[in-house]
């Protein structure tokens, strides 16, 4: 927490665009309230810094929302979702709560670590992976799944794991959702309600 | 089993677009303009009389939520706010309306809002749901343009806005005043009560705070009436709800389905059964990680809503139902929400921040049976120290999985105790 | 007004009232760890649980408004489990190191674990190991101990005004910490010592030093300013251990100023602790009679207009009295108490006085600062200005420093330009002044030790005329004074007589002729370059400037070693005690004189302390009243004249190093190099 290591930078300020998006945010939240704002300023702050959150862009955010840095970082570290260290180009998060956990969670985090190399908590040395554990994401009905970057791959097996990996690794961009036949989260097989939609698709 | 023209959700798989077009010819946005002018007693009076109970897991009536603002402005603004955090395991609903139906949240805030004249409402999606923030977002621009919300909106003369506010990885921002308090930019954790939101809110203002679910129902409710929907599912349990059907099922799906409907037939219809058939069931966490579990025998015949559910000393939650075949090794899915709790305390209580760190290295233990039996029972002792005695309920939902997990499998876990004894001793 | 049942006890509480505090009301003691009256209300620690009829659950009764009809037991075998169980959750993660714990004697967690603890823990698993954060020289944590009760984090933010603590992270992993560990930029941080429940925040200066059983307590008041805080000096032996602050709501509530709770190393250092008599140029130890046969030769047949004497700061009242008496029996009339030259008003005593008094700060609804920085000058009375601005409807503007005080200050200008605007009524704030019921100033000493203080002292005066702050009932004019000897100084009329000199007079006619001796009572602060070929006696208790300056030296008593009478800022009468004696040879400061004043040849006519005060009292009849206020009467004050063009400059420009006891102290030191000005306003990202 406390020490300020190297790879920190010495400083940090929005880019025009980031701005812009910054602003927009603020402008959502009462006159007086921009502190509100502190969130998704952190998280845009995150993204232009390349998927992590330094001390100066905390402080920066802080700043531009006038309020007390010690603040912002209360909030920097509450939130799992900021990265106060650096991070690989895709972040993996594995969820491995009880409902991914029962239907086989345990071989995803298997082969994400065959397949990079690594074990969770860890980046590869080219930087283009870190892996996490993650706590429930939200798509039990999809499980296992795993979040890489902003989108969630969904219906893991070991294989399907480890094609979406290679295929990241190849610079390529699979498909996001279930990775199997299913659509969505409509029960394998074909859904049982709402028969007359699948064909107005 | 709820016949489809009864379903609201009709776009629940995503088959169709989420956009404004493919809405409306669902349905959505139709006389809005005329709900809106039948007035705000009759919009509440009717939620009322729909027996709707909040669909985020307390399941508090929700028009008696909306009666609950204050009725003449003191000059402070009100403010609606959805609870989209929707992190509880097990539960994945409100992703599918969001990303799906978004037009039906974004009417149904426009409502609730008039209904307790709210100046806007800010929708609280959890920061991992990036794809469905767009999506919603996408849905809202296209409501201002088509000038639905915003100044004036469906010609109505009210003036109401709608934002999407990202959480950014808390499962306690699902607690309605931890999510006040991260709206306003600060740690969610959670608020004394009193005051109540519906005083004292975000940036102290009358607020209420709303399930995605609670409210995207509501404009289908009110076009189709209160009797309508009263008429499904059993008295104080009414109306149809999404059912998300995880775990050892042969088909895992989320459903739109009848309140009250067996458990049983709710997973042999939709989700293709057990894994191994009925039989082959273990266990069953019928509304979220929340709740206790409940052993085969229970399974059998209860019913899924509110009042069966919590006869059996157990909750309906989220609806989220997460099933476990006889496979399963059920201290180690017990053991893992443990830790998922513990991971989600927000630190600020005394019995949750101490309490759901030790269970959870007990529970640890407890999976490979290295523990003295009477350490059961302190467990027990830990878990009720813990419940009842916070600030917010995340104690109580760490406590009750593994009140649950003792109550119906106590044998399992001695078994392992005496295992590990033995093979120690040997 | 809500009538409650507790315990089957019925109480009636105001409105607003918790139900802690009906219970507290109806004798049912309730435990606690977060909750405290001065700061807002968190509710966390969850020790205070009691039953309440008709609640699903036990509630927070620190948290719970009291509402009429409810029923609260607190004594039932479900409270008692409730508050066991809480108790077992704090200490599983807390050290058992009581043995080695500055805390430990005076623990809120070791004393109720007493009630509510088990014998033994059932806690198998490892405890939690929490890193250390550094947060000044002042301030040293044990943050394993802590048991995240937010009562520093709240007090820094809602007390102190500054944001500098938080709680970081979450969970079990929640650790409290400054940003980036940097020291508390407050002149009230060690107020988190008492108010830690626990051993996480101690004393660094007083760490390991003493047992908290082992001290003797003696209750006396502060002298680092005019505020009159209430203290005690716990000793051993002779040697201060620490300081504490003493409840005493009017004056420093509960709380005290880092100078006043931590300089007390100075005490032992640089001390004066023998006469000294210079001889060929050097000082060279001296007997008393030795000394006094120095004075008694030097003045000898001189002239008593040649004589000067000058009061310093911590001066007290018996020493002035005394000292004045003999100056009057030498025949001079030359003495001051104002060593910084200040023009304040002897005649006229509401003139010199903070008349709004330091409680009555919460009655007012506007202010204006004339030349003060009270956030250095008088911390506690500036955390009195800012709980009156949290609170709501009280405008604050400034003439002079702008700095940043932890309240909004419109700052208006920097000096006597804008002053004369607001004396005229052509400045806009004299609106609002005017349209305040109960408005206030406050001219601080940076506005009146300069050769216009008479001009910009009548200008004050007009403003408070003109808006209404002199009514019945009310007075809002306020002199805020950084010295506690000034005020007894200004009542016992150590101040220039018919025909004499003031502090400026006597430093001219040293360097320039007209005076021959100057007496310096603790004065340190004066330009002792200006003291020419005086002869210089010096009595007071430190090695400071003075005493370097000295032909004679004749060792005193500091604060902590005297039985003594300052007078604070509002006019405020405060006995000090006695908590050690004086180093060495020196000895109390009135009794030195008394001594002195027989080897001269004109013994004075007391001999006791009580026939000293006797005379005291006929000097200034209020002084014999400890611990109230005689308010003064409104009189014409002050000289309409040309103001100078110098912006206005607080008196304190480092908050640390005001008087020879904290120069003296390293603890000080420290404080100054590192984190010096704290008042300063930030630019942009100084991070």
């Amino acid at each position: 927490m406390s020490s300020t290591t190297d790879h920190q930078p010495a400083s940090f300020a929005f880019t025009p665009e980031y701005m812009d998006k910054a602003k927009a945010h603020v402008a959502k939240y009462p006159d007086g309230r921009q502190a509100s704002a502190v969130m998704p300023l952190l998280d845009l702050a995150q993204r232009q810094n390349g998927g992590w959150l330094p001390r100066k862009a905390i402080e920066y955010v802080a700043d531009m929302l006038d309020m007390p840095s010690i603040r912002a970082l209360e909030v920097a570290t509450f939130y799992t979702m900021y990265n106060l260290e650096p991070v690989g180009e895709n972040l993996v998060e594995v969820c491995t709560t009880t409902p991914c956990w029962l239907r086989g969670s345990d071989d995803i985090v298997k082969a994400c670590e065959k397949t990079l190399g690594i074990s969770l908590g860890g980046t590869t040395p080219d930087g283009k992976f870190t892996l996490v554990e993650a706590e429930c994401l939200g798509a039990c009905v999809n499980a296992p799944m795993m979040q890489i970057g902003d989108d969630y791959y969904e219906d893991l097996d070991a294989d399907s794991t480890e094609r979406v990996l290679n295929a990241l690794k190849r610079g390529e961009t699979p498909k996001p959702g279930p990775q199997g036949s299913r659509r969505l989260t409509e029960p394998a097989g074909g859904p049982t309600t709402l028969l007359d939609q699948k064909g107005a698709s | 089993m709820l016949r489809d023209e009864d379903r609201i959700f009709t776009n629940l798989y995503g088959y169709q677009s989420f956009g404004l077009e493919a809405a409306r010819k669902r349905g959505d946005w139709d006389g809005t303009k005329e709900m809106l002018e039948k007035g705000v007693d009759w919009i509440v009076s009717e939620m009322k009389e729909s027996g709707l109970r909040g669909r985020g897991g307390a399941g508090f009536p929700t028009g008696l939520k909306w009666s609950f603002m204050p009725k003449e402005t003191d000059g402070r603004p009100s403010y609606l706010v959805v609870n989209a955090d929707e992190g509880e395991p097990g539960t994945c609903k409100d992703r599918e309306i969001m990303r799906h139906d978004p037009h039906k949240l974004i009417e149904g805030c426009l409502i609730a809002g008039f209904a307790m004249n709210a100046v806007a409402a800010y929708i609280y999606i959890r920061g991992e749901f990036y794809r469905e923030a767009e999506a919603l977002q996408t849905a809202i621009d296209e409501a201002y343009d088509a000038g639905l919300i915003g100044r004036n909106a469906c010609g109505s003369g009210y003036d109401f806005d709608v934002y999407v506010h990202r959480g950014m990885g808390a499962y306690i921002c699902g607690e309605e005043t931890a999510l006040i308090e991260s709206l306003e930019g600060k740690k969610g954790q959670p608020r004394l009560k009193p005051p109540f939101p519906a005083n004292v809110g975000v940036w102290g203002c009358p607020t209420t705070v709303n399930n995605v679910e609670s409210i995207a129902v509501a404009p289908t409710i009110l076009r189709r009436g209160s009797g309508w929907f009263a008429g499904i599912g059993r008295p104080n349990n009414t109306g149809t709800k999404l059912f998300c059907i995880s775990g050892h099922v042969n088909n895992p799906c989320n459903v739109e389905e009848e309140m009250g409907i067996p458990l049983k037939e709710l997973l042999e219809k939709h989700a293709g059964g057990v894994r191994g058939g009925w039989d082959n069931l273990l266990a069953v966490i019928p509304g979220g990680s929340s709740v206790p579990v409940l052993p085969k025998s229970i399974c059998d015949t209860v019913l899924m809503d509110f009042d069966s559910l919590k006869e059996v000393q157990s909750g309906l939650g989220t609806a989220a139902v997460i099933v476990m075949d006889k496979s399963t090794d059920i201290v180690k899915a017990i053991a893992r929400l443990s830790k998922f709790y513990k991971h989600e305390s927000c630190g600020q209580c005394t019995p949750c921040r101490e309490g759901t760190g030790w269970m959870w290295r007990v529970m640890e233990r407890l999976v490979v049976g290295e523990a003295e039996k009477q350490e059961i029972d302190m467990l027990l002792e830990v878990s009720k120290q813990i419940e009842g005695h916070t600030i917010c309920a995340l104690g109580d939902a760490a406590a009750w999985p593994v009140q649950g997990l003792i109550r119906h499998f106590r044998p399992e876990i001695e078994r392992r105790i005496e295992a590990n004894t033995g093979s120690r001793a040997a | 007004m809500p009538t409650l049942t507790v315990d089957g006890k019925e109480v009636t509480v105001e409105p607003g009232a918790t139900v802690l505090q009906a219970c507290e009301e109806a004798g049912a003691e309730i435990p606690r760890f977060c909750y405290h009256e001065r700061l807002s209300i968190a509710g966390n620690c969850r020790m205070c649980l009691v039953e309440m009829e008709k609640a699903p659950k036990p509630v927070a009764s620190c948290a719970m408004p009291a509402g009429d009809g409810m029923v609260i037991h607190t004594n039932t075998e479900t409270v008692k489990k409730a508050r066991e169980g809480v108790m077992e959750f704090l200490l599983i993660n807390h050290p058992l190191d009581c043995p080695i714990c500055d805390q430990g004697g005076e623990c809120d967690l070791q004393d109720q674990a007493m009630a509510y603890g088990r014998g033994s823990s059932r806690f198998d698993e490892n405890k939690r190991a929490v890193e250390e954060k550094y947060m000044g020289p002042l301030v040293k944590t044990v943050m394993t101990r802590c048991i995240h009760c937010m009562r520093c984090v709240r007090f820094s933010s809602e007390i102190a005004g500054v944001d500098d603590m938080g709680a970081v992270g979450r969970g079990e992993d929640t650790e409290i910490t400054t940003y980036l560990e940097k020291a508390i930029a407050s002149e009230l941080s060690g107020n988190v010592i008492d108010l830690c429940p626990v051993g996480a925040l101690t004393s660094k200066p007083y760490a390991f030093t003493a047992r908290s059983w082992e001290l003797r307590k003696t209750e006396t008041v502060d002298v680092h300013d005019a505020v009159g805080s209430n203290i005690r000096v716990d000793t051993r032996g002779r040697e201060v251990m620490r300081v504490l602050p003493r409840l005493n709501e009017d004056v420093n509530e509960e709380w005290l100023s880092d100078k006043g709770r931590f300089s007390y190393d100075g005490l032992k250092r640089q001390r004066l602790d023998r006469p000294y008599v210079r001889t060929n140029g050097k000082l060279a130890p001296a007997t008393w009679d030795e000394a006094f046969a120095a004075i008694a030769g030097k003045l000898a047949g001189l002239d008593g207009s040649k004589i000067g004497a000058i009061a310093g700061d911590l001066a007290c009242t018996e020493s002035m009295k005394a000292a004045k008496d003999l100056m009057t029996a030498l025949g001079s009339t030359n003495m001051d108490c104002r060593q910084d030259g200040a023009a304040l008003d002897p005649s006229c005593r509401a003139s010199y006085l903070f008349n709004t008094t330091i409680a009555g700060i919460e009655e007012a609804d506007a202010c204006l600062l004339i030349g003060t920085n009270p956030r250095h000058e008088a911390a506690l009375i500036n955390a009195r200005l800012r709980k009156r601005w949290l609170a709501g409807g009280f405008p604050i503007a400034s003439v002079g420093p702008d700095a940043d005080l932890t309240y909004k200050v419109d700052h208006l200008g920097d000096g006597t330009e804008t002053l004369s605007q607001l004396a005229s009524g052509h400045h806009p704030f004299i609106e609002t002044l005017k349209n305040a019921e109960r408005p206030m100033l406050i001219v601080g000493q940076g506005a009146l030790a300069r050769t216009d203080g008479a001009a910009v002292l009548a200008a004050a005066r007009k403003i408070a005329e003109d808006t209404g702050m002199i009514a019945d009932g009310w007075n809002g004019f306020n002199v805020l004074h950084t010295a506690a000897a000034r005020v007894g100084g200004l009542d016992i009329g150590f101040v220039p007589g018919e025909g004499g000199k003031g502090t400026n007079a006597i430093l001219e006619g040293a360097a320039g002729g007209g005076i021959d001796v100057v007496w310096l009572l603790g004065a340190d602060e004066i330009d002792t370059g200006r003291l020419g070929d005086a002869f210089v006696i010096y009595l007071g208790s430190h090695g400071d400037a003075g005493a370097h300056r000295a032909d004679v030296i004749l060792p005193g008593a500091a604060y902590t070693e005297k039985n003594a009478t300052w007078v604070n800022t509002e006019g405020r009468v405060q006995m000090g005690y006695r908590a050690a004696f004086p180093p060495g040879d020196a000895r109390e400061d009135w009794t030195i004189v008394r001594a002195l004043s027989a080897a001269v040849g004109h013994t004075l006519p007391y001999d006791s302390l009580p026939q000293l005060r006797a005379a005291m009292a006929q000097d200034a009849a209020h002084l014999a009243d400890a611990d109230v206020i005689a308010t003064g009467n409104w009189g014409t004050f002050g000289l309409s004249g040309d103001m100078a063009a110098e912006p206005f400059v607080s008196p304190v420009s480092d908050y640390y190093m005001t008087n020879p006891i904290c120069r003296a102290s390293a603890t000080m030191a420290q404080c100054s190099a590192e984190i010096g000005d704290h008042s300063e306003k930030a630019t942009g990202t100084d991070g």
